[in-house]
């Protein structure tokens, strides 16, 4: 069955049962595959995508229930957001599966609270898990990719 | 300063011991572990820098990486030593990873090619450091024919090679002549004091960028033409097997194209994961229990307080043996005596990417791409399989998502059962096994359940003057290469080994290994994990009951046993931490694991009955430090590793059933918890030693040691919280 959505600005149509979550149409048909596969229950954030620019489990998001909303995923921030530069300034990943689910759940923090205080941080970054343990420099990141100003990709 | 303990001479601990070599019997007599393993590869097309290095016509440099990088920033380090004797320009350096060849790219501490022990860095040493600077002597040689000068007038500059007439050439200019000149065997090394790149803050990560815009290629991203997705039903209890299996509705899942059994369990193949995942789901499997593990986790943990407590005689392979006896054996009589016991938990490892594998077999050579980390292993086990020559089968190893030592499993567990289905489907279909989150945290291969009983008796000044320590541990190298018959040191080291029991009269430490068909594997830090805990928690205690403060009895027992690193990261750790934060409680705790010591000073308050961990001052002996940068992320991410597992880390069983089988019930540290942690490194120039497992054991005790403070109550059992 065909289902189409706006993926990174552009209409993709998938032949994929309406339930199949989009972790999976991006993954395995899409061959997107900067987002991952942590938990498959919502609890590790490495699959996080935006809907219309909200942080969202793509784990958890039937393909079938997305219809006219818009997704971005890591791939739409093109390696151009603030965060990715802070990121790699900071030398914050480590094994770094979980950072695409980070940068996306910081970058939506960002496009709704420019100038976070570290407990809007914490609050936006809490639902993505880390087994490295990189919290410190995922923190530090966020503040000076914060102190650069607004991202020119559309988040 | 001591010089660290680990040296590369294979002991008996690290020297893998190949089944093969057994099998292969005495045709093979006369080569070495790694020529047996290396039969079948080709090693004949290494250019002409040598198997570590290589250059291109543009003058960018490559450097070959022996070992796996899932997150410990080896593959810069180990870029690191090479560009330095090879006074290449880093930012024209890259690193790739070494296919798997035993016999070229062995860890010269295990005699087989492999990752682990926190070795990466330390074993590759001098290697990477003759690599560099052969290439650069070859650059050297070249230049001087070229300019007709001598060679000892042409020196190398990031990446420049110039004579002082003004003569200038680079990389890419001179690598075809360089590269005719025969590498120099024993190339001269630069005496470290003139190090331009190693130990400043310029040697950062080669791989931030590619993960940082979802670009690293993991073994999950892995898509080939043809491939098929596979998931297995595993039986719920270790020691069960299948008894019947009913795929009638599994087969009608869209997208399921077979299902049939393999030695771990039914396996379930499809067009992608998400049928794959479903098929399993439907699929009706009865378990024969006749052999499995039943029990629970309490009545396990009973068993092992009954041997400790001398209730119990252990018999067979769980005989008590000892790892450290000196003085006398009994106790004196009088005096002030302390009895504490300790019961640690089974861990998972859980590293955000699941276990999974891709495997290629039944069209020429067998091809595996994982994130291999023991490649030697994984050659042996999927030639055991398909029937071949260890060596010709090939591994990509790719980033991994975390192991945490996990992937370092001597059945290559998860790469076994894709090569099972992949000989199975046959034709060199790709196939790529997916391990669930549920299947990757009740597979086993935990950290061992272990418990503690230690009594010790003080003398007069209020120092130990007998110390009874009794271990009880499921042995981690029992019935692998590495196993013998002997004492297995992973369950005692940290406490074998300790400067409190060297500086203690007599000792008698003893360690009973019980058996079950749990599997248990080695945790980030393996023995540190828990004998770190004991340790330093116990000294705090005994300080307690002699009234002096535990810092202080640290350091009088360090001095006695001649532990000058330990003082010295004592030291540096106090002086750095000050005066304590306002309405915070200090701890402090020291360990050496893996030729590196660590001492943290841990600012801990309560909030209800859960620790939190604020400020972590951290200072580090680890050698010569290679990358500042990345030794403090491994003392900040080791501390976030230990914190979590101290505060919530468990793995139950319930008749015999995994209880925790995803991060809902198995808890991981968040931002909210997470500490921050401060690092300094203690100058040195003894060759650099471990940093991926030395900053993850310390924080446990240092937390427990500012509880005792807080409450007067010592912590018996982990975790802090229980669930």
């Amino acid at each position: 069955m065909a289902t189409s959505f706006t993926l990174n600005g552009k209409q993709v149509t998938v032949e994929a049962a309406p339930e199949t979550p989009l972790l999976w149409v991006l993954r395995d048909e899409l061959v997107m595959t900067g987002t991952k596969y942590g938990c498959g229950i919502a609890q590790c954030g490495a699959c996080t995508v935006h809907l219309n620019g909200e942080a969202v489990r793509s784990c958890q998001l039937p393909i079938g229930a997305i219809g006219t909303g818009k997704i971005t995923t890591i791939e739409g921030l093109q390696g151009l957001h603030p965060l990715q530069t802070a990121w790699v300034e900071a030398d914050v990943p480590q094994c770094g599966y979980c950072q695409s689910g980070q940068i996306m759940s910081a970058a939506a923090l960002l496009a709704k609270t420019p100038n976070p205080t570290d407990e809007d941080i914490t609050a936006g970054m809490n639902g993505n898990i880390c087994r490295c343990g990189c919290y410190q420099r995922i923190r530090a990141a966020i503040k000076v990719a914060a102190a650069r100003g607004p991202a020119k990709v559309a988040a | 300063m001591n010089a660290p303990v680990r040296s590369f001479e294979p002991t008996r601990r690290e020297m893998v011991v190949i089944a093969a070599v057994a099998a292969g019997g005495s045709l093979l007599i006369g080569c070495s572990q790694a020529d047996i393993m290396s039969l079948g590869a080709d090693s004949s097309h290494f250019g002409p820098f040598g198997p570590f290095l290589r250059i291109d016509a543009d003058g960018t440099v490559t450097v070959v990486s022996k070992h796996i990088e899932f997150g410990q920033g080896s593959h810069a380090g180990l870029a690191a030593i090479v560009a330095e004797e090879l006074d290449a320009d880093w930012s024209r350096v890259n690193v790739v990873q070494a296919p798997a060849n035993t016999k070229v790219y062995a860890n010269l501490g295990f005699g087989a090619q492999g990752t682990g022990g926190s070795s990466a860095i330390a074993n590759s040493w001098m290697q990477l450091r003759k690599a560099g600077a052969a290439g650069r002597a070859m650059f050297v040689t070249a230049a001087a024919n070229r300019w007709g000068v001598p060679a000892a007038a042409v020196s190398v500059n990031n990446g420049v090679v110039s004579h002082p007439s003004g003569k200038q050439a680079s990389f890419a200019d001179l690598v075809a002549d360089a590269a005719k000149v025969a590498p120099p065997k024993d190339p001269p090394l630069k005496d470290p004091k003139t190090f331009t790149l190693i130990g400043t803050d310029r040697v950062r990560r080669k791989d931030a960028h590619a993960k940082s815009i979802g670009k690293a290629q993991y073994t999950q991203d892995v898509h080939r033409p043809n491939m098929l997705t596979a998931m297995v039903a595993h039986s719920p209890r270790f020691g069960g097997k299948v008894a019947s299996f009913d795929a009638s509705a599994a087969k009608k899942v869209p997208g399921v194209v077979d299902v049939f059994e393999i030695p771990t369990g039914v396996a379930v193949v499809a067009n992608n994961t998400y049928a794959a995942r479903q098929g399993r789901d439907a699929l009706q499997v009865t378990w024969n229990d006749d052999k499995a593990e039943k029990r629970g986790t309490d009545a396990i943990l009973a068993s092992y307080h009954d041997i400790a407590s001398g209730k119990v005689t252990p018999v067979g392979d769980a005989k008590w043996q000892v790892f450290d006896q000196h003085g006398q054996t009994s106790p004196p009589a009088g005096g002030k005596v302390v009895e504490l016991t300790y019961d640690f938990p089974y861990l998972s490892h859980a590293p955000m990417e699941p276990m999974n594998c891709v495997a290629e077999i039944g069209a020429g050579a067998p091809k595996i791409s994982t994130g291999s980390q023991i490649p030697t292993m994984d050659q042996l086990n999927t030639a055991l399989i398909v029937g071949c020559l260890p060596g010709s089968v090939e591994i990509e190893t790719l980033f991994a998502g975390g192991s945490f030592g996990r992937r370092a499993n001597f059945q290559s567990d998860y790469v076994v059962e894709c090569v099972h289905i992949a000989k199975k489907v046959g034709g060199g279909r790709p196939v790529k096994l997916v391990w669930t989150r549920e299947d990757d945290m009740t597979a086993g291969k935990w950290r061992p359940l272990t418990h503690h009983a230690v009594r010790v008796a003080l003398g007069e000044d209020g120092f130990p003057v007998h110390w009874r320590h009794r271990v009880v541990s499921q042995s981690i190298q029992k019935g692998s290469p590495m196993g013998g018959g002997k004492l297995d040191e992973t369950a005692v080291e940290g406490a074998l080994g300790s400067p409190y029991l060297k500086a203690t009269p007599n000792v008698d430490g003893q360690v009973s290994m019980p058996v079950s068909p749990v599997t248990v594997l080695w945790w980030r830090s393996v023995g540190a994990t828990h004998t770190a805990f004991v340790m330093e928690h116990t000294i705090d205690q005994l300080a307690r009951a002699a009234g002096k403060d535990p810092v202080d009895y640290r350091r009088a027992l360090y001095r006695k046993a001649g532990a000058d690193r330990q003082l010295a990261v004592l030291d540096l750790a106090m002086e750095k931490a000050g005066d304590a934060t306002p309405g915070w409680t200090r701890g402090v705790a020291v360990h050496e694991s893996f030729g590196s010591v660590v001492a943290q000073v841990a600012e801990v308050k309560l909030d209800g009955d859960t620790p939190r961990v604020g400020r972590v001052v951290t200072a580090v002996d680890c050698g010569l430090a290679i990358s500042p940068d990345q030794i403090a992320a491994q003392m900040e991410g080791g501390t976030v590793y230990g914190l979590s597992a101290a505060l919530y880390g468990q793995i139950t069983l319930k008749d015999g059933v995994p209880q925790q089988r995803n991060f809902d019930t198995y808890r991981i540290l968040r931002m909210t918890e997470a500490p921050h942690v401060e690092t300094y490194i203690v100058p040195s120039g003894n060759p650099p030693s471990g940093v991926g497992e030395p900053g993850t054991p310390v924080i446990a005790p240092a937390v427990a040691n500012a509880l005792l403070v807080l409450t007067g109550k010592p912590t018996s059992s982990l975790p802090f919280v229980k669930a």
